[in-house]
């Protein structure tokens, strides 16, 4: 009894020793996230930044510690590069816009429509998709998207045919692999939305679809935006579903992993375009007012 | 005749097994305050939000100005509301807000922006135009969401417990405005409060509600002074009641009945006999409270029983108060305020 009683007591007084220190117990709460914050990500971030500044020999293809703005230059000059950061940017685009049309009518079922006990059970069958393989998804894609395949099957009596590989194909399998990051934040928001407001609306004179564009979408922008983070960078990053169904075509990332073992300081400088966009598209998106629905 | 504003025929709605209302008959006539007052799940706001249109009713009708609406679509009626929490558009501004009607009916923007600052001065709000509901006091919010209501020029105008959320120095300040609004715009205002005070204060009729049934309705002081039955009497003011033996001995006369605490007298000592004019009954003091204006006097009857009495601190001081517990008085009232409640059924 007497050492639990000590033991205790000494637990009493590390606890009272703490509340009298704020900073300590802040820096024992965050000291070891922010190490693991600062040395791996903001480290690899700036040793990314420092590459990309290097060059390279062009016979051996190693590294050259020498610094040259050589290779960001070569990414402002080069046609080839310039396309293909404008033709990342547009999928991307392309997808959020799919994810945040989709998304509106099913978040909009799952969280006001659906019986309140049953909205949990669809919030589960949303997420589903992201228990399976991203690799598996994708060749499943590869294979409903082929030549003579089920997606060409089902259009035939339609006298059209399927996208067959593509950009437009690639914008159709990541718009199905992150369409669930888009209707968990539209489903939130929606799900915050008092339903006095709509009576509200609808009391004052206006029809659905006037209540929808006038209250509904207004106040559920900031979430669409916060869905959008990360459909826009999941898929401005994204480099495999390209490879597997995007027929020819090449984005950033497939720049990027070609040119990893060639040029190294390149494929560096390649790598910084979508932080920078990404950068650029939140500070557009927290003017929306999206980082408290984040 | 003229047709009645609104008119509720035998009324019933049922949410799954639960009847929350259950066969009202209601008229509300022209530029009348009308209230429906029960404690909360009576289906006063059931009622509120059926002749809203926001719920369709599981049988029966609904009638504004003679014409049948039950089936239509709240945007289909004539009527505004105001919500308990207000429900201010929180991403609009004011002005916003308030116009937001008139720009659905397509009224061009100098008219609303004309009937919007109109609006705004009726409820005092005058240069808050521009500012965001979350920028406003709760009694501020509670002006807009009534500017919002009224600028569509309703012919009812429906009110949630719109001062429920106020604290009582702001609520009594706003019964005072509401009335006054009521008056100048001359529509008939539905008023729905559990709080009875609020209810005779503003209303020239009262329903009261209890188990999603009407159990009387009238001016406040027939529901004050002539209570249809044990429940209004227990909900409407204190209940003070006489029953069974006491009734008997005390009154003279079996049943049930209601004396208002306000109307009895306490006097010192044994109380002088009964005369034509009173009625009088001897007991001890169970419990005094000093309430600052009034002293309530709870009162143990010889006779079996309990009454309340209230008395105006004329003479008396929180420390003459205190003296009475346990002691013996009289009651003494008039006979006309002894109200028979009739027996239900």
């Amino acid at each position: 009894m007497t050492s639990t009683g000590q033991a205790a007591g000494s637990v009493r007084r590390l606890a009272g020793a703490l509340h009298r220190r704020p900073r300590l117990r802040l820096s024992l709460l965050l000291g070891a996230p922010l190490l693991w914050l600062v040395v791996a990500y903001l480290g690899s971030l700036a040793v990314l930044f420092l590459s990309a500044l290097w060059t390279t020999d062009s016979f051996t293809s190693e590294v050259v510690k020498v610094w040259s703005a050589e290779n960001f230059s070569a990414l402002v000059s080069e046609p080839l590069y310039r396309q293909v950061a404008l033709r990342s940017i547009g999928v991307a685009l392309a997808v959020t816009a799919l994810c945040a049309v989709i998304a509106f009518p099913v978040a909009f079922y799952t969280a006001r429509v659906a019986h309140p006990r049953r909205r949990p059970l669809l919030v589960v069958a949303i997420l589903t998709p992201l228990w399976a393989s991203y690799l598996v998804k994708v060749y499943a894609w590869r294979l409903i998207l082929s030549a003579q395949g089920p997606l060409d099957w089902v259009l035939a009596p339609f006298g059209v045919s399927g996208p067959g590989y593509g950009r437009a194909a690639t914008v159709i399998v990541l718009t199905y692999l992150w369409l669930p990051y888009m209707i968990l934040p539209v489903h939130a928001g929606l799900e915050r939305l008092p339903e006095s407001l709509l009576d509200a609306s609808a009391d004052l004179g206006a029809r659905s679809w006037r209540t929808f564009r006038s209250v509904v979408l207004p106040m559920v922008l900031p979430s669409v935006a916060a869905g959008s983070v990360f459909t826009f960078s999941l898929s401005l990053g994204d480099y495999i579903t390209v490879q597997i169904v995007g027929g020819k075509t090449q984005l950033i990332g497939n720049l990027v992993y070609s040119n990893v073992t060639l040029n190294l300081p390149l494929a560096a400088a390649l790598g910084t375009v979508p932080v920078v966009v990404i950068v650029l598209y939140l500070l557009a998106v927290r003017r929306s007012g999206a980082s408290s629905s984040l | 005749m003229e047709a009645a504003a609104i008119r509720l025929r035998d009324v019933t709605k049922a949410f799954g097994r639960f009847t929350a209302v259950a066969g009202i008959d209601l008229e509300m006539s022209d530029g009348e305050f009308f209230s429906m007052l029960g404690p909360s799940g009576s289906g006063k706001t059931t009622v509120l939000r059926l002749i809203a249109g926001f719920e369709t009713p599981t049988a029966g009708a609904v009638e504004l100005a003679g014409r049948d609406v039950t089936r239509l679509a709240p945007f289909e009626r004539d009527v505004h509301t105001v919500f308990q929490d207000y429900a201010l558009f929180p991403h609009m501004t004011v002005e916003q807000n308030i116009a937001y009607s008139l720009k659905i009916r397509r009224v061009p923007r100098p008219e609303r922006l004309r009937r919007a600052g109109e609006a705004l001065e009726q409820v005092r709000l005058t240069g808050y135009g521009k500012r965001r509901p979350a920028q406003l006091s709760g009694g501020q919010r509670q002006r807009v969401a009534l500017a919002r209501a009224l600028v569509g020029r309703p012919k009812v105008l429906l009110l949630d417990e719109p001062l429920g959320a106020l604290d009582l120095k702001l609520r009594e300040q706003m019964q005072t405005e509401l009335k006054q609004i009521q008056r100048d715009v001359g529509i008939t205002f539905v008023f729905v409060t559990h709080d009875q005070e609020e209810a005779l204060t503003l209303s020239d009729r009262i329903a009261v509600f209890h188990r999603g049934r009407v159990e009387q309705v009238g001016t406040p002081a027939q529901i004050y002074e002539r209570p249809a039955n044990t429940f209004v009497a227990g909900f409407v003011g204190t209940s003070n009641l006489l029953t069974g033996e006491a009734a008997e001995r005390v009154v003279g006369a079996s049943g049930t009945y209601s004396i208002r605490p306000e109307k009895i007298r306490v006097l010192d000592g044994a109380a002088a006999g009964d005369d034509p004019e009173h009625t009088t009954a001897a007991g001890t003091v169970a419990d005094v409270l000093y309430l600052g204006d009034v002293t309530r006097f709870v009162v143990d009857l010889d006779a079996g029983g309990r009454l309340t009495a209230l008395q105006q601190n004329l003479e008396t001081s929180s420390e003459d108060v205190a003296a009475y517990r346990g002691a013996r008085v009289g009651l003494r009232w008039r006979r006309r305020h002894t109200v028979r409640i009739p027996d239900p059924g």
